[in-house]
């Protein structure tokens, strides 16, 4: 049976590397500009990882397979080198190739977590609720108006909770359920939580980020290809949590002005 | 027993009458056993729970028999509503990491043998012991009234966190008292744990027998050992943070929840409070607590091992000092549970480090079990199985870890299948794994009787198969963005991959079935397997020395002296290839190696 | 405080271990004497990493707009005197218990006991200012839910109370069994529950020293 477990265990190595090597659940396009560190980040990882899962996979085969239904007196042996061997190849081996890989990923965390937003990026604030995104626009003022929780109106589509009657700023600001923005052109996302935790996922930006109740966070992505992309929520966030999504529609610079216009004009 | 002098001798009385004997008894090794019978009616329900949740999201208009009964809100004509996947999730969650993979391998095996292995009569405080199990089973009880109450069990998933779970029944079906019970029966559950974990610690450090060395521990003993020191800081953190959150949701203080949240319409009363202190303090404990769920389990394979390869591993220090370098640096990590959460970015890199190095002692641990191997003679037996299952496994589970631990991959693996897969792997299947080769090991001591060794296998092999055949698919599906805690999936991206989730899950229910396999071989074996010698695996430990099943204090009116260190396989000793550790006889090694 | 070895009633003298059936006897009693040191020793740990989660927590949430001052109600300081005081009484009962070795007999018992007793009055006492404190509080309109500070400060002083009157309930159990009945004691029951006494009174001089310098 010892040999049996053996033949399974590679069976189960190769069966679980197959759809890996073959590409069977490839990652999204990537539509967004500091993707592509990720991504080789996790190729590389995936490398280091799908290697090490195989081969321990195999070895343990093998000496399943060598050391089972021995003959009655077979002599014992010691691995070559003993325990002091493989702790410094745990040492080297994995130590250094994850701490590099710790140290390298740092680079594309960087390029999302440490760079401040450009001075021209667009602004566009996005406040997710119970169990939808709205997107906010400054509007041609370029102010945001102030949000005012007790004026949140569902009913009315004040989601946001603004006050124009009282608040200038707030009159020409643009609320859509899709956000639209410009292709090649960064944006600076505010996040605004409504009632409880939610999250921003977009698999194609390469971007989640959490909306925390209470906390002002934001993040900013250039996205570089035309197209609808679903944005889905990734913070459990009640019963209507895996329906709660929008799409991001990136669309030419001059049709997004257009869209701009004929939003501002409503 | 009437003399006072040999009363003074013992920890407690012989037990005597019904309920002193088997209810509330004062016995390691009864409370042990009630330990694991809890936790074999939290696995079975757990399971059953994710046989729902899978038949829900691939068949989402199945009726389910009786489940209406269960709750005419959640699963109206017996159809699983939204809400109530999300409270099947809740339940099936809470129960699987605390009832479960708490108890199982820690509390009911730690239990059961660590007072035996280390030469001792019972636990140092008896008293406290019985407390800890019946106080765990009232955490138990209080969370599965959840399911009974009308508005159900709570939805904000095993982790809780604010202000969902925190303000109140704004935030949804069973997020009131739902929620609130949630919330009583994990602070009681701390409280059980504390208990156990001070029992196991004072009994380790002063109980052991005359010879009994530290270093002479077996290593499962030094499993729990470790794992009762984590516990104790760990759910000394936990209990606090439920505290804050039973202040917040009923006595209108603002610990989690800040000001201007509008819920259900509802602008809710409250302000200041920090949502991430909880996710804080709930990973504070919660990082610890997977270690708490694996250690015990690495422990039991490394003693079922090597027993099954007839030699000592490599280096028991290695496998003990490893141990303990994962439970400290498991305090360092919590943070990579939150690299997305709003924290400081620059703390996303801090925690990463210690999550990354983690890796080392696992990995050594897993190349010294692998290095054993070698050389070895190595014995087939349903409990050696598991243990050789539980190193692929492990391995498994582990390497997808290491693309967690690096933010910049999280931002996209956070909250998908990937991390679904991965604590699974390492979990829900290789922590279940050290826990049935410690049963397939230890039923014969523990009943005197033997478990079926074809049903054992038969567990094994599909078990084994089954259980890749569940999981390894979450990890592909997590590379594609398949988003957690959906129940079901409307998204455009999803639909190509709907086939998948079917197969899981009817690998799930196949598997699970297996299960079924395991219980039947328990109870007959209980009480018509064949009678079990008294070291029917030739094995050196201490708890091998005494009858099976032992007399209620161990070890009679023999007072144990240990002089070897149970690691004495493939020698020549009186009884075979092995010296057992309370055998005064020398070690005369079997060949010149 | 656990384990329930008998000790005999001798009556040559209270304070040695009573007699023995055996020399493995004995190493097992004193074996449990050693573990259940550690046991308090462990278990204050446990509370100890409680508190400082409060303590994480409080510092977490006084960097929010809402945090104000909250004006200690001044009892408190009298109360901190009769804990530390009640320190005090419980070391004479210690001299009174283990201070001469030789003699022995009711009356040391009970001069111990009464010891016990006037620690175990001053713990209450501790507790009735504290309840004191809050009832304070209230006339001045300030609850749990009032502000942040309050929260806190009800919360920490609360839990402390409540961690207080165990050991209340405890020295009842002691000065019963010294002054009602005479019975020995174990000399590992008195020190853990000098341990535990003493540590409540070190944690509420931090507690103290938190909520003064914090909210």
């Amino acid at each position: 049976m010892g040999k049996l477990l053996a033949v399974v265990l590679v069976i189960i190595a190769i069966a679980s590397a197959y759809p890996i090597v073959t590409h069977m659940f490839p990652l999204p396009v990537d539509i967004s500009t500091h993707g592509h560190a990720i991504d080789e980040q996790l190729n590389d990882t995936m490398w280091e990882a799908g290697t090490s899962f195989v081969a321990a996979q195999l070895v343990l085969a093998f000496f399943v397979w060598s050391f089972t239904g021995r003959k009655e007196g077979a002599p014992l042996k010691n691995f070559p080198g003993g325990a002091r061997v493989l702790i410094i190849a745990a040492f080297l081996l994995v130590g250094t190739e994850i701490l590099a890989l710790g140290v390298l990923g740092q680079k594309a965390w960087a390029n999302v977590y440490f760079t401040p937003p450009q001075a021209d990026a667009i602004q566009i604030q996005a406040q997710a609720e119970q169990f939808a995104f709205y997107f906010r626009y400054p509007g041609p003022d370029g102010k945001f108006g102030g949000l005012h929780p007790d004026k949140i109106d569902e009913g009315n589509q004040n989601y946001f909770g603004l006050d124009p009657e009282n608040d200038v700023a707030a009159r020409d600001d643009i609320v859509s359920g899709e956000l639209v923005i410009p292709v090649n052109r960064q944006v600076h996302l505010l996040m605004h939580a409504k009632d409880v935790g939610h999250s921003f996922y977009v698999r194609e930006l390469r971007i989640q980020q959490d909306f925390v109740p209470g906390l002002d966070l934001s993040l900013h992505f250039t996205a570089t290809k035309i197209g609808k992309y679903e944005i889905v929520c990734t913070q459990l966030c009640g019963l209507g949590h895996y329906n709660m999504k929008a799409y991001l529609n990136v669309m030419s610079e001059p049709d997004y002005e257009n869209w701009l216009k004929q939003q501002a004009g409503q | 027993m009437t003399d006072g002098s040999v009363q003074q001798a013992h920890v407690h009385a012989p037990p005597q009458g019904f309920i002193r004997k088997y209810i509330f008894s004062l016995d390691h090794k009864i409370i042990g056993k009630q330990y694991y019978g809890l936790a074999l009616i939290a696995v079975f329900t757990g399971m059953v729970l994710s046989w729902l949740m899978r038949i829900h999201m691939v068949w989402p208009t199945a009726k389910i028999p009786l489940l209406e009964h269960l709750s005419s809100a959640g699963a109206p004509g017996g159809i699983i509503t939204p809400e109530y996947y999300l409270s099947l999730m809740t339940m099936h969650g809470t129960l699987m990491v605390f009832f479960v993979l708490t108890n199982a391998p820690f509390a009911a095996f730690g239990n059961y043998f660590l007072p035996i292995q280390i030469g001792a009569e019972d636990m140092a405080f008896p008293r406290f012991n019985m407390m800890s199990f019946w106080t765990t089973f009232l955490a138990w009880a209080v969370l599965m009234l959840a399911f009974f109450i009308p508005d159900g069990p709570p939805i904000a998933g095993w982790t809780s966190y604010a202000p969902l779970s925190a303000v109140g029944k704004d935030a949804g079906p069973g997020m009131e008292w739902g929620m609130s019970l949630w919330g009583l029966s994990i602070a009681i559950f701390c409280i059980a744990s504390l208990l156990g974990a001070l029992n196991f610690i004072a009994t380790t450090l002063d109980l052991r027998a005359k010879g009994m060395t530290l270093m002479r521990m077996p290593l499962c003993t030094w499993a729990w050992f470790i794992t009762s020191c984590i516990a104790l800081l760990a759910f000394a953190v936990l209990l606090p943070a439920c505290i804050l959150l039973i202040l917040d949701r009923h006595f209108g203080t603002s610990f989690y929840i800040p000001a201007g949240l509008v819920v259900s319409d509802r602008l809710q009363p409250h302000s200041g409070g920090s949502p991430l202190l909880w996710q804080h303090l709930f990973w504070f404990f919660g990082h610890p607590e997977v270690y708490i769920a694996i250690l015990p389990s690495m422990g039991i394979v490394s003693h079922v091992l090597m027993n099954s390869l007839r030699k000592p591993l490599l280096s028991a220090k290695v496998v003990i000092y490893s141990m303990m370098s994962i439970g400290f640096l498991s305090y360092m990590v919590w943070g990579h549970h939150m690299f997305l959460s709003g924290m400081n970015p620059m703390s996303a890199l801090a925690f990463s480090f210690p999550t990354l190095t983690i890796t080392i002692p696992a990995t050594v641990l897993t190349l010294i079990w692998l290095g054993s191997l070698y050389g070895s003679n190595l014995q087939i037996n349903s409990a050696s199985l598991f243990a050789l299952g539980f190193i692929s496994m492990f391995v498994a589970g582990g390497v997808s870890g290491f693309f967690l631990a690096q933010p910049s991959i999280d931002i996209y693996l956070h909250a998908t299948y990937f991390v679904v897969g991965h604590f699974h792997m390492v979990m829900g299947v290789a922590s279940l794994f050290g826990v049935f080769a410690g049963t397939y090991f230890w039923f014969p001591k523990m009943t005197g009787r033997m478990m079926n060794e074809t049903l054992g296998k038969l567990h094994f092999w599909i078990t084994f198969v089954g259980a890749y055949c569940i999981f390894m698919p979450f990890h592909y599906l997590g590379l594609i963005g398949n988003v957690r805690r959906y129940q079901s999936f409307v998204d455009d991206y999803m639909q190509p991959y709907l086939p998948v989730h079917k197969f899981m899950t009817i690998a799930a229910l196949i598997t699970g079935a297996a299960q079924f396999i395991f219980l039947y071989n328990l109870i007959y074996s209980r009480f018509k397997g064949k009678v079990a010698p008294i070291n029917p695996w030739n094995a050196t430990s201490l708890e091998w020395s005494i009858p099976s099943p032992p007399p209620w204090n161990n070890f009679g009116d023999k007072h144990p002296v240990v002089y070897h260190d149970p690691y004495q396989y493939g020698v020549k000793g009186s009884q075979g290839d092995f010296v057992m550790q309370d055998s005064p006889e020398q070690v005369v090694p079997a060949s010149g190696d | 405080m656990s384990s329930t070895i008998a000790t005999v009633n001798t009556q040559a003298n209270a304070l040695r271990p009573p007699q023995r059936a055996s020399a493995q006897a004995a190493l097992r009693y004193a074996a449990h004497e050693r573990a259940s040191t550690s046991g308090i020793w462990v278990g204050l740990f446990a509370i100890t990493m409680s508190f400082a989660a409060f303590t994480s927590a409080l510092f977490v949430r006084e960097g929010t707009a809402d945090w104000t001052h909250l004006a200690l109600p001044s009892i408190l300081y009298l109360n901190t005197l009769v804990l530390l005081a009640s320190s005090i009484t419980l070391e004479c009962a210690r001299r009174a218990l283990y201070g001469n070795a030789i003699t022995q007999d009711g009356e040391t018992t009970n001069k111990a006991g009464t010891w016990v007793l006037v620690t175990l009055l001053l713990g209450l006492g501790f507790c009735a200012g504290q309840f004191r404190a809050w009832l304070e509080l209230r006339a001045e309109g300030i609850y749990l839910a009032t502000n942040p500070n309050s929260s806190f400060f009800y919360l920490l002083t609360f839990l402390h109370a409540l961690h207080v009157l165990v050991g209340i309930l405890v020295l009842v159990y002691l000065a019963g069994r010294l002054i009602a009945s005479h019975r020995t004691l174990r000399r590992s029951l008195f020190q853990n529950t000098a341990i535990y006494w003493h540590f409540m009174a070190v944690l509420w001089v931090y507690l103290f020293l938190l909520c003064r310098t914090k909210l």
